[in-house]
C-alpha cells in the first residue's frame, strides 16, 4: 500500500471508528463504514489538511469509496 | 450548575454592555473569554478588571479578512473555542424610502454577515471536540420588526434563520446553536432613543422597565453550559413579556 493510502486509511479508521480490514478498496463511506453527510465533509476537510491540498465540492462529490480518495489525493498531492 | 471551568469562550461586541455583561457572567462560571470588539481601550479595561482567563482581540467586524482570522486567534489564545456568542452589531436607523444602499449593506454585512463567518470558522473545532455552544443574540425586531430598523431587522431575522438551519446540520456532534432574544435593554445602543421612543416601547413590555445587560447575559450562560446540551435551534426570549403583545 502507498505511503498516502497508509494515512488515508488512519484518518478515515480515526475518524469513522471503524476496523482497519473493513477500510478496503471499494468501501464506501456511507454505505459501508457508517459515514452521515456530514462525516463525508469532515473527511474531505481533514484530508485538505493531511495533504495540504484543496478539495473542490464538485470533486468531493465524486469521493465515495476509500480508493476514490486515494486515488484523487495521489493526483492531488 | 452553569460550570465552565476549562471552557474557552469568543464573544463579540464585548465592548458594548450586552457583550461585556456576557463576558462577565461566562468568566464568572470559569471560562477563559477572548474579548473583542473595535474600541481597544473598553476591551482593555474589562480584561483589567475580569483579571486572569482574559484575552483582549480587537477586531473591526467590517472587514471580512479580520472576521475570517479572528477564530484562529482566539483559538491560539485560549487553546480552543468551546462558545462563541455573536453579540456585535451595529445600528444604521432610518425610514426604508431614504435607507441607503451603504446603510443596508453595512448592517447586514456587519450582523449577518460576519456572525456568518465567526459560526463557519470555529465550526471545524467544536466538531472535532463534539461539543461547542453558538448563542447568536438577535433582537425583538427579529420578529416584530420595526419602523426605522428595516435592515436591522432583516438582519437579526437573518441570523435567527441561519442559527436553526446550522442546528439541524450540526446538532449529532454535540454542538448547539441557539439565539438570544433581548428586547429594550438599558445600554448605549438604547441612550439613543428619545423619551417619546422609549415610553412608546415601554408601553408593550408587561414588566414596565428596561432590561439589565446582566439579565441577557444569565440566559446567553445558560445556553453556553453543559446543562442545555438539549436546547438547540431555540430563540430564548428576554424582553420583559413584550413578545407577547
Amino acid at each position: 500500500m502507498s505511503d498516502i493510502a497508509v494515512r488515508v486509511k488512519k484518518i478515515v479508521v480515526e475518524h469513522l471508528g471503524v476496523e482497519e480490514d473493513k477500510v478496503t478498496e471499494n468501501a464506501s463511506f456511507i454505505d459501508d463504514l457508517g459515514a452521515d453527510s456530514l462525516d463525508t465533509v469532515e473527511l474531505v476537510m481533514a484530508f485538505e489538511e493531511e495533504f495540504g491540498i484543496e478539495i473542490p465540492d464538485d470533486a468531493a462529490e465524486t469521493i465515495q469509496t476509500f480508493g476514490d480518495a486515494v486515488k484523487f489525493i495521489s493526483e492531488a498531492a | 450548575m452553569f460550570d465552565l471551568t476549562g471552557k474557552s469562550a469568543l464573544v463579540t461586541g464585548a465592548s458594548g454592555g450586552i457583550g461585556g455583561a456576557v463576558a462577565r457572567a461566562l468568566h464568572g462560571a470559569g471560562a477563559s473569554v477572548a474579548l473583542s470588539g473595535t474600541r481597544a481601550g473598553p476591551l482593555e479595561a474589562l480584561a483589567a478588571e475580569l483579571g486572569s482567563r482574559a484575552h483582549v482581540l480587537p477586531c473591526d467586524l467590517s472587514d471580512m479578512a479580520a472576521v475570517d482570522a479572528l477564530p484562529k486567534q482566539a483559538a491560539d489564545a485560549m487553546g480552543a473555542v468551546d462558545i462563541l456568542v455573536n453579540n456585535a452589531g451595529i445600528t444604521r436607523d432610518g425610514l426604508m424610502m431614504r435607507m441607503s444602499d451603504d446603510d443596508w449593506d453595512q448592517v447586514i454585512a456587519v450582523n449577518l454577515g460576519s456572525t456568518f463567518r465567526l459560526c463557519r470558522g470555529v465550526l471545524r473545532g467544536m466538531m472535532k471536540a463534539r461539543w461547542g455552544r453558538i448563542v447568536n443574540i438577535t433582537s425583538v425586531v427579529a420578529q416584530a420588526g420595526n419602523p426605522g430598523q428595516a435592515n436591522y431587522a432583516a438582519a437579526k431575522a437573518g441570523v435567527a434563520g441561519m442559527s436553526r438551519s446550522l442546528a439541524q446540520e450540526i446538532a449529532s456532534r454535540g454542538v448547539t446553536v441557539n439565539c438570544v432574544a433581548p428586547g429594550l435593554i438599558a445600554t448605549a445602543m438604547t441612550d439613543k432613543l428619545n423619551d417619546e421612543q422609549r415610553g412608546k416601547i415601554l408601553a408593550g413590555v408587561p414588566a414596565g422597565r428596561m432590561g439589565e445587560p446582566a439579565e441577557v447575559a444569565a440566559a446567553v450562560l445558560f445556553l453556553a453550559s453543559a446543562e442545555a446540551a438539549y436546547i438547540t435551534g431555540a430563540t430564548l426570549d428576554v424582553n420583559g413579556g413584550g413578545d407577547m403583545l
